[in-house]
Order: structure tokens, then sequence, then C-alpha cells
């Protein structure tokens, strides 16, 4: 039988020589992570289980990056309970500030995700590692639990759906933009129990942080998984950081292979995208947006915190200076990021732009610190969702953006492309 | 005790995950802590309104968003029975069944059920009766696998068993 890249990943994981949409199997794990949210109750579960080790010491990635640095005792809390974990355990990846990054940067950036791995995270946006080939996706904390003891997971196998992108990509349109736009047309539940599969020109074309991007927003669509087939770009990427291709095979889906349905869109036509509250598939394109008014841009998260996305920021920003009503936030995702960032000197950029650079951290992003909006106030985010509260106050509002725009609106007060400055 | 009884409180579509246990609770796991801010989001009265055993009523997609198990476990802390919905986010699904809160997928019975009606649940035969009008409405039954995960009482008892 034919078979589509996430079929042949998980039927290699499970022992079987293919799989089908609906079946449910055992798969073991190649690697499984949790956060300072997901990894407390985990490690609470995990005690229960009563085993006296983990599967293994060096396939648990702990990254407390949500609440830190520590924002209060009872963060401060959660992410000694992981310490103490890993510590007991001999857990080798924990990664505390200093090391750290939000953790879908942290992980790709580490060489620690290699293509045809199974990687399960007890966070939602574990899919961003189908960028890498990789069959990723989110869990809750009593898998990983699980999974840490085990060293499996039972999981269903998804059904699939194949995007094709054709065309080419306008001035100030991004991987985000993309995903956006893919959201937008198919739904937040677009995608719901399914794998979605990127291809096409403009895929090839795209970087595997760009990629990253995409597969990162597959679980907004509602998909358990977003997947790319590996290149020579991603072998490219695992030598740049530090990771062995030994062994590594790159497959893709056999031509035949079945897909529930197929997309196929000229992009050469779309203006960047903007998701208008409180769902990601609120999409509208830039130009519609100019009466948004916004109190704050927030730039960075798994989904737009990497150099290739501080770079685009400081294109648009140099030269220029925020808005004087608007705050605007620049968080580099990892620490290497954070020192690549300065290095270049994006950062002379960003703060004569008036911009507040904070160390790496989800932050804003979930609402959690580092700058929370009152009621009635107004954000962009590079971010990947605007749901109520999303950013603070219940009645604050967020717009999704790729950075290009976040940046200009900056300046501007108001949503606007950088055209327009 | 297969068998609940209580009132239906109903939501719409797409009911995140935000919207159920907003991430600025999140700095705790306790279970008592998280069920005071149950779908607060959504709709502030309603810890205030509800009473232990009664339902929540979503449409599609319930449970979309973040992978937090904070979501299902501070509907089951709450005291919720059960949560039917036309179609549930998978993250939300596995959750459900591994913390051992029981859900069910009904279209017909979420369009059919309104606010405020009593209704009782038959987890083991997938029905839900609707005692204001009554009628009886069935369940897509789990797959075995995940009855046998349910019928221990979630995953990890289900793994000590193994
Ligand atoms: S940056 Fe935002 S979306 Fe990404 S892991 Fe952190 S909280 Fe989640």
């Amino acid at each position: 039988m034919s078979q589509t890249i996430t079929q042949k990943i998980l039927a290699k994981h499970c022992g079987k020589k293919e799989v089908s949409p609906g079946e449910l199997i055992n798969c073991r794990i190649d690697l499984c992570l949790g956060n300072d949210i997901t990894a407390p109750p985990a490690i609470k579960e995990f005690e229960k289980i009563g085993v006296k080790k983990v599967f293994d010491k060096k396939k648990i990635y702990l990254v407390p990056d949500h609440f830190t640095p520590a924002k209060d005792i009872k963060s401060a809390m959660q992410v000694k309970m992981m310490k103490d974990f890993a510590k007991k355990y001999g857990i080798v990846n924990f990664f505390e500030i200093g090391c750290m990054g939000v953790e879908h940067a942290l992980l790709p950036e580490m060489g620690a995700i290699k293509p045809g791995y199974l990687v399960i995270g007890a966070d939602s946006h574990t899919c961003t590692y189908g960028a890498l080939g990789a069959f990723s996706t989110g869990v809750g904390s009593t898998d990983l639990a699980a999974a840490m003891a085990t060293g499996e997971v039972w999981l269903k196998v998804p059904e699939q759906l194949k995007f094709i992108f054709t065309g080419k990509l306008p001035k100030w349109v991004e991987a985000k933009d993309l995903i956006l736009y893919t959201i937008g047309k198919i739904g937040v539940d677009g995608a719901r129990y399914m794998s979605m599969e990127f291809t096409g020109p403009v895929i090839d074309r795209l970087s595997i942080e760009g990629r990253m991007t995409m597969a990162n927003m597959a679980i907004e669509a509602g998909g358990k998984n977003g997947i790319f087939a590996p290149d020579k770009k991603v072998v490219e990427y695992l030598k740049r950081h530090a990771a062995t291709c030994r062994g590594m095979t790159l497959t893709a889906s056999d031509p035949d292979a079945e897909y529930k349905e197929i997309y196929e869109w000229n992009i050469s036509g779309i203006e960047p995208q903007v998701s208008f509250p409180h769902l990601p598939s609120n999409t509208k394109p830039v130009s519609k947006c100019k009466s948004v008014k916004i109190d704050q841009s927030v730039i960075g998260s798994c989904t737009n915190g990497r150099i290739e996305d501080l770079r685009v920021a400081a294109k648009v920003l140099k030269g220029r200076q925020r808005h004087k009503d608007v705050r605007l936030l620049i968080i580099p995702a990892t620490q290497n990021i954070y020192e690549q960032a300065m290095k270049e000197g994006l950062f002379n950029i960003f703060l004569k732009a008036g911009a507040a650079i904070s160390t790496p951290t989800c932050g804003p992003c979930l609402g959690g610190h580092m700058g929370i909006l009152a009621r009635g106030e107004r954000a962009i985010a590079t971010t990947n969702r605007n749901f109520v509260g999303r950013m603070g106050h219940p009645e604050s509002e967020v717009y999704l953006s790729n950075v290009a725009v976040a940046a200009a609106s900056a300046v501007a007060g108001r949503i606007v492309s950088p055209e327009d400055l | 005790m297969n068998k609940f009884k209580g009132i239906a409180h109903k939501f719409g579509d797409n009911i995140d995950t935000d919207l159920i246990i907003p991430a600025r609770y999140l700095n705790t796991h306790e279970w008592e802590e998280l069920a005071q801010h149950v779908m607060e989001d959504a709709d502030k009265t309603f810890v205030k309104r509800f009473k232990k055993g009664g339902f929540i009523v979503g449409g599609e997609n319930f449970g979309c968003g973040s992978s937090r198990e904070h979501a299902p476990i501070a509907i089951k802390a709450a005291g919720v029975s059960a949560v039917i919905a036309k179609s549930f986010a998978r993250i939300f699904y596995r959750n459900a069944i591994n913390i051992g809160l029981p859900i069910l997928e009904s279209p017909e019975a979420v369009d059919k059920i309104k606010e405020g009606q009593e209704i009782e649940v038959d987890l083991a035969t997938g029905t839900i009766y609707d005692l204001t009008s009554d009628k009886f409405y069935k369940a897509q039954p789990f797959p075995e696998f995940m009855q046998k995960i349910i019928a221990a009482g979630g995953l990890i008892n289900y793994l000590k068993n193994r």
C-alpha cells in the first residue's frame, strides 16, 4: 500500500510495514518533552506508576519556558519540581534560564530533532518539528508521564491532508502568512485529528525556520501534526546545528499515497494576513486593517522568535521609532538567538526604535507575564493564538501577523504593512 | 456508578482551553484551585451557578488550543459528570480519556438539549436522556482500547495493571 511520510514514520515506530487511518497503534518514541506548566502534573502521575527509573535519561527534555524567569512563588515551585525530578532520575536535558529558550525553538536548534523521529511533547505546539521531517505531536501530561516511564505512546493514525503552494511569495509575505492563509481557508477545525503535509515549489524554497513557523500552527487548524518531506535544507540545517546526520533516511510520501483532501493554492497574489480576535481563522489581508489601533506589539514566541524573524524586524525598524502609544516587545526565542542578534547589531536597531528586549520566555504569548494587556487594550503579535484573554484581560484583543507587519504596526500605531510606512 | 443526572450548561463552538482554564491560573496544578476558575473566560458566572454533577454541553471542536491537561482536570475537579459535544479537539479528547473525564460525542443531543435542562447520562451504553422532553440520544461508542483505559480509571491505572 502507498503511504504518506506520516504513515511511514508511524509504521516504523510501531513495528509494522504499514498503517491505515483510524488504526490505534502503540508507538516507540524517540523523544518526549514537557514544560513548566505541563511537566509538574506529569511528574506527579509518573510517581504514581511506581517505576524506579525513566525509560531513557537522554530522551526526556524538560524546558521551563512559560513563566520563567519565575514570575512568582508558585511558578518557581513548578520549576523547582522539574529540577528536582531531573536530578532524582538523572535526566540530562533540563534547561534553566541562561541556557534555555522557548522549547520548540530550543530543541531543533540543539540538533535534538531529526527526520523520521517520533516526538511527543506535553505542549500543543510540539507539531513544530514536522519542519525537519519528524512526526511530532502535542499530548497531555498523563501521556508524558506514561512516555517517561515506558518510552511509548498510543496514537490513532490520522487521515492525511495535503497542501500544495505554488507561485512566488510576494514582498513582505512570510511563511507565517501561508499558514494563516491556510487556517483562514479551512478553519480552526479544518484539520481536526488529521495530518497536514505541506509541499510545492514555494515550500521547497522556504527555509527550515519558515517551515517551523508553518508546522507550529498546524494545531491551530486542529491538526495532529504538520509535516514537510525532509530535503537537502534539513541536512544543512542539522549540520549547522551540530547534529550528526549519520544513519538518517530522508523519506517522502509515495506519489500515489492517499489523501482525504488536496488543496492547491497559488499564493502569488496574497497579502500579509492578519487574524482578528478571537480565532486564528479570522484572517484578513493587511490592507483591510488600517483602522485597527494598537497598544502593544509583540515579536517573539515559538512561531516567530528565531533569528530570521529578528532580521526581518530589524529591516523594518531600522532608522524608525515605535509610535509613542505603542509598547514594542521583542523576545528572542533562545539564548543562542539572543546572542546572535546582539552580534549582528540588531539590538542597537531595536533599542533605538524604542523596543524592550526580553530574555527568552513564552511570557506574553500565553498571558503569563512580561507584557500583559489591560482591559480594552489591543496587541498585534507574531504568536499563534488570539483566543479570548490569551494575552491578558478577557476584554483585551490579540491580532496575529507576520513579523514585518508587527514591526511596521509598532511604528504606525495601527495595523499596517511595511509598504505603508 | 455509570449513570449521572444533572443540569446541562450550554456553550458554543470552538471552546478553547484558554476559555476553559485561563493561562493566568496555570502557575499551579492543584485540582481544587483550578476548579475555582473553570470556564471563567467563557462565562464568569459558571462556577457560581454550577451544581456538582451537572454537565457541560459544547458545540464543535470542544477543547481546541493548548495541550494543558489542566482543562479536563479543572472540569472534572469542579464536579462535572461529563462533557457532551458535537466534536472534540484531539488533545483534549485524549487528555479526557487519560484522566478519566467522561466525554460523549453527539451532535444531535447538543442541538436538542437546551440550557438548564435536566439530563441523565448512562456511560455504559453511551445514551443521553433528556428528562424534559423525554428523548434519548445515542453517543458514538469509544474504541475498545479506549474503553479499557476508561474502565481502569485512566491511563496511569491502566499502565499499573499492565
Ligand atoms: S511561545 Fe507561546 S505558543 Fe509557544 S510554547 Fe510558549 S506559550 Fe506556547
